[in-house]
């Protein structure tokens, strides 16, 4: 039966190649503008660590008071050294970590060659196992490490690549700002998107990923100055970088992770901690600390941007009103053969039949669109370079969830489409076709 | 003429889904491309923002020192060598240190205030540092007032503080902190215990960021003399002579490496002529822009042959009444303003709703997505596109049913 009405459904569709072409055309553009926008949407919305982010928290301390949160009454969005030192010290938490981004110049062993720019993290031992980070060699360093302010670098396989050729370089020495760190691990490919670890100095995406990693306190000790944004509510009272960590300027980021159980007295913990410092008459103002898990941080921090999500509405948009334009031709194109329908009803055609037959041509149409849908969402994900900025537009992939999706979408919605004007052609009176004929 | 409007109601209310569906559709339509053309205008003309500086001829050198234990003294020795080092190239006309530049996509501001007590500050105002040759190198249009003296400089080590007692700020910092004129020798704190006085304007001087929470500070910059010595790097802002801006920028890091190699400049974006920096900083704002286009042409296109197929449609259902009409005395363009009259009550009923849906997304996304208001100009240059877009897409049809000939009455009946 159902070979008969895919007959049928292309001998109608063949009648008028102008409608047929026009709807598989809007539905064509309507799906792959969803759909391009949508591969954006999903790459920059996605949760980063899926396995873990309900785990992972992020604190925020109010160490500047009324004057200084924004019109919503949040806190700053960073912490400044003095809070994420005592943070670290009390280590409340599974595991934790106090973090800033850093920018040295390592000098390669070979002679002639020119220093390189890198970018990093100075970040706490437990960084490594919190972030479930992947190793190709070695791993990172202990607790023992950090007390110590032992000089040891974790680095990117890139990095890696660039100075040992990709060897298994753990133990071989690395020179950054004229001081010797011994390596003791070396990343796999490890560029997470969102770079959900710091998103305020990110911006949430980078096409390059860090390329180094050292013990906070090292870097500390070694004096490498912060490259992340600093924020401050007044200006330091001493200058250098030492000024800044005895400033309430904020510039460090800081990552915590908390069981289940555990969310609650960690709550406590840094509303205790914030009374102290009242008490202590370093804050003037009760505590206004948060402390949110990491989804609930990327969304405050807005890291999908605004222009992203009205784009994906926009689409979604055209796609409507590309469906409301199927409706209506289908509608014409299905009552125009109501002599047609007549003639099959009286012949004995139960309405199911109808229905069958015109939901079979809707989905024809529907498939036809979702093919071409295919190719443009193809020409859109390869296009996005040019109307997004390179950090984003990279993430964007076509994939064959995204295809299937296409096709599902195109075939549902015209199917969905259909439905009113199929609805219309069975209520055709038989009697009445034959007699006006 | 005269269009009978009421036969048109009657055969309308044979045909309620489709018409529904047109109006439906224009009014979607609408209300998509009101918000679309509304983004598009808003990106093109934060595209085409006027910096201030002279971009044909400048370019920006990102310095990194590869060493950073030297001193502040030793940091500024090395950059004042470096700035006569440039200077003196043949294809040069001026440079200047800089902790950052117009355009830049993000940088240092600092809040504003009249009395150093003041808790709640006037304004923020993007802070710009260089030396006595800054206004010269970015080519910025001094209105009032004087430039600095080269003794007024002075040397800013890693994350110092240094209030100077001179600046030099834009016109609309200037406005917007003496709203009755004179703003020179006036003065105001910037985050400091010190004052610092106004001794000259320039207009205008874009600020480093273009992102929208500083668009309530548009234009609003502070110039203060001051070397940036930080440890970490400096900017350096070269202004070529005309026509020789890749002489120029050929020959800048030649000079400097010259000087001393312990340097790192980027080989992709160390050396950065203004016409990248604007391309890099309106990345987001020209997507959007094109992106809106496009889907407001796609949109255009499918709801015009839409109306095109419907109204061929209903132009083919009617052939037989229309050679009644013709048999019975109604000339060609009697049946052409039929349909015209036809499309148009449609398209107005569509354009009403469209409308209200226009303003009521663009609260939405007010709301939601930090938007601003859409002015009801957009609205009404959408009604009268679509208007003429409905009438454009009917006439092809219409012409056709005009041409329909009275025979067609007294055949197949």
């Amino acid at each position: 039966m159902f070979s008969y009405y895919l007959e049928l459904a292309l001998r109608s569709l063949k009648r008028s190649p102008g409608l047929t072409a026009l709807m598989v055309l809007a539905i064509g553009f309507g799906v792959a503008a969803s759909m391009t926008t949508w591969s954006v949407f999903r790459a920059v919305s996605g949760d980063p660590i899926p396995w873990k982010s309900a785990q992972l928290f992020v604190p925020q301390i109010d160490n500047w008071g009324p004057n200084g949160r924004s019109s919503d009454g949040e806190p700053p969005n960073a912490m400044d050294y003095a809070d994420a030192m005592a943070l670290m010290r009390d280590h409340r938490a599974k595991r934790q970590s106090a973090m800033y981004q850093i920018s040295p110049s390592v000098v390669p062993a070979e002679a002639g060659k020119h220093p390189m720019n890198v970018s990093g993290h100075a970040v706490y031992g437990e960084f490594f196992p919190m972030l479930d980070v992947p190793f190709k060699y070695g791993s990172g360093w202990s607790a023992s490490d950090d007390e110590s302010r032992a000089l040891v670098a974790v680095i990117s396989s890139k990095l890696n690549q660039k100075l040992f050729g990709g060897a298994a370089s753990v133990g071989r020495s690395v020179n950054i700002e004229g001081k010797d760190y011994r390596v003791v691990g070396v990343l796999d490919d490890w560029n997470p998107q969102p770079r959900f670890y710091d998103v305020v100095n990110s911006g949430g995406f980078s096409v390059n990923g860090d390329d180094v990693f050292l013990p906070f306190l090292t870097a500390i000790q070694a004096d490498l100055p912060n490259d992340g944004n600093t924020n401050c509510n007044a200006v330091p009272k001493e200058s250098g970088f030492v000024g800044l960590q005895r400033s309430e300027c904020v510039w460090i980021a800081y990552m915590a992770e908390l069981d289940a159980g555990a969310v609650a007295a960690y709550r406590d913990y840094l509303d205790g901690y914030a009374r102290d410092q009242q008490r202590a008459g370093r804050f003037a103002w009760a505590p206004n600390g948060r402390l949110r898990d990491l989804r609930a941080w990327l969304d405050n921090q807005h890291v999908v941007p605004s222009d992203t999500k009205v784009s994906l509405l926009v689409a979604l948009g055209l796609l409507l009103v590309c469906l409301v334009n199927t409706v209506g031709l289908l509608l014409a194109k299905f009552l125009r053969r109501s002599s047609e329908i007549g003639v099959r009803r009286a012949l004995g055609a139960p309405r199911a039949a109808i229905y069958a037959q015109f939901i079979t041509e809707a989905g024809i149409v529907g498939l036809a669109g979702g093919v071409l849908g295919l190719l443009l969402t193809g020409v859109g994900v390869a296009s996005v370079g040019w109307v997004l900025p390179k950090d984003i537009a990279a993430l964007a992939r076509l994939d064959v969830s995204l295809l299937l999706l296409t096709l599902l979408v195109a075939v549902i919605a015209t199917v969905l489409a259909g439905l009113y004007p199929t609805f219309r052609a069975s209520r055709v009176q038989p009697a009445w076709q034959l007699k006006s004929n | 003429m005269h269009i009978q409007i009421r036969p048109i109601l009657a055969a309308l209310r044979r045909h309620k889904a489709g018409t529904l569906l047109i109006a439906l559709q224009i009014a979607l339509t609408l209300a998509i491309v009101c918000n679309a053309l509304f983004i598009i205008h808003q990106r093109l003309a934060n595209l085409s923002a006027a910096s201030g500086v002279d971009e044909a001829n400048v370019f920006v050198i990102a310095n990194m020192w590869a060493d950073l234990d030297r001193s502040t003294e030793q940091v500024d020795a090395q950059v004042r060598a470096d700035l006569l080092a440039l200077r003196q190239l043949p294809a040069v006309r001026n440079a200047t240190p800089a902790s950052g530049y117009p355009l830049r996509g993000g940088g240092w501001d600092n809040f504003v205030t009249m009395t150093p007590e003041q808790v709640k500050p006037t304004t923020d105002a993007a802070v710009y540092t260089g030396d006595e040759h800054f206004l010269d190198t970015l080519g910025l249009k001094l209105v009032a007032g004087r430039n600095f003296r080269p003794d007024e400089v002075m040397v800013m080590g890693t994350q110092q503080a240094i209030t100077p007692p001179t600046a030099i700020v834009s016109q609309a910092l200037a406005d917007r902190l003496f709203p009755d004129g004179n703003a020179l020798g006036k003065s105001f704190y910037a985050m400091g215990t010190a004052p610092s006085t106004i001794v000259g304007i320039v207009d205008p001087l874009h600020r480093q960021g273009v992102d929208q929470w500083s668009n309530g500070y548009a234009g609003q910059a502070l110039i203060w003399p001051l070397r940036a010595d930080d440890e970490r790097g400096i900017y350096y802002i070269v202004r070529a002579k005309p026509g020789q801006l890749a002489d120029a920028m050929r020959e800048a890091p030649k000079a400097l490496y010259a000087q001393n190699r312990l340097r790192i400049i980027d080989p992709v974006d160390g050396i950065q002529d203004y016409a990248t920096i604007r391309h890099k900083v309106y990345d987001r704002d020209r997507g959007m822009a094109i992106l809106m286009s496009v889907i407001s042409v796609v949109l255009l296109a499918i709801t015009a042959a839409g109306i095109v197929g419907l109204t061929s449609f209903w132009v083919g259902q009617r052939r037989k009444q229309i050679g009644v009409r013709r048999a019975l005395g109604a000339r060609q363009r009697d049946i052409l303003a039929y349909f015209l009259t036809e499309n148009f009550l449609i398209s107005a009923t569509g354009v009403v709703l469209g409308a209200v849906l226009a303003v009521a997304f663009n609260l939405w996304t007010v709301t939601r997505f930090e938007m601003s208001h859409m002015s009801m100009a957009y609205v009404g240059i959408g009604v009268v596109a679509l208007l003429l877009l409905g009438q454009g897409a009917v006439l092809a049809p219409a012409l056709r049913a005009s041409r329909v000939s009275p025979v067609e009455a007294t055949r197949s009946v």
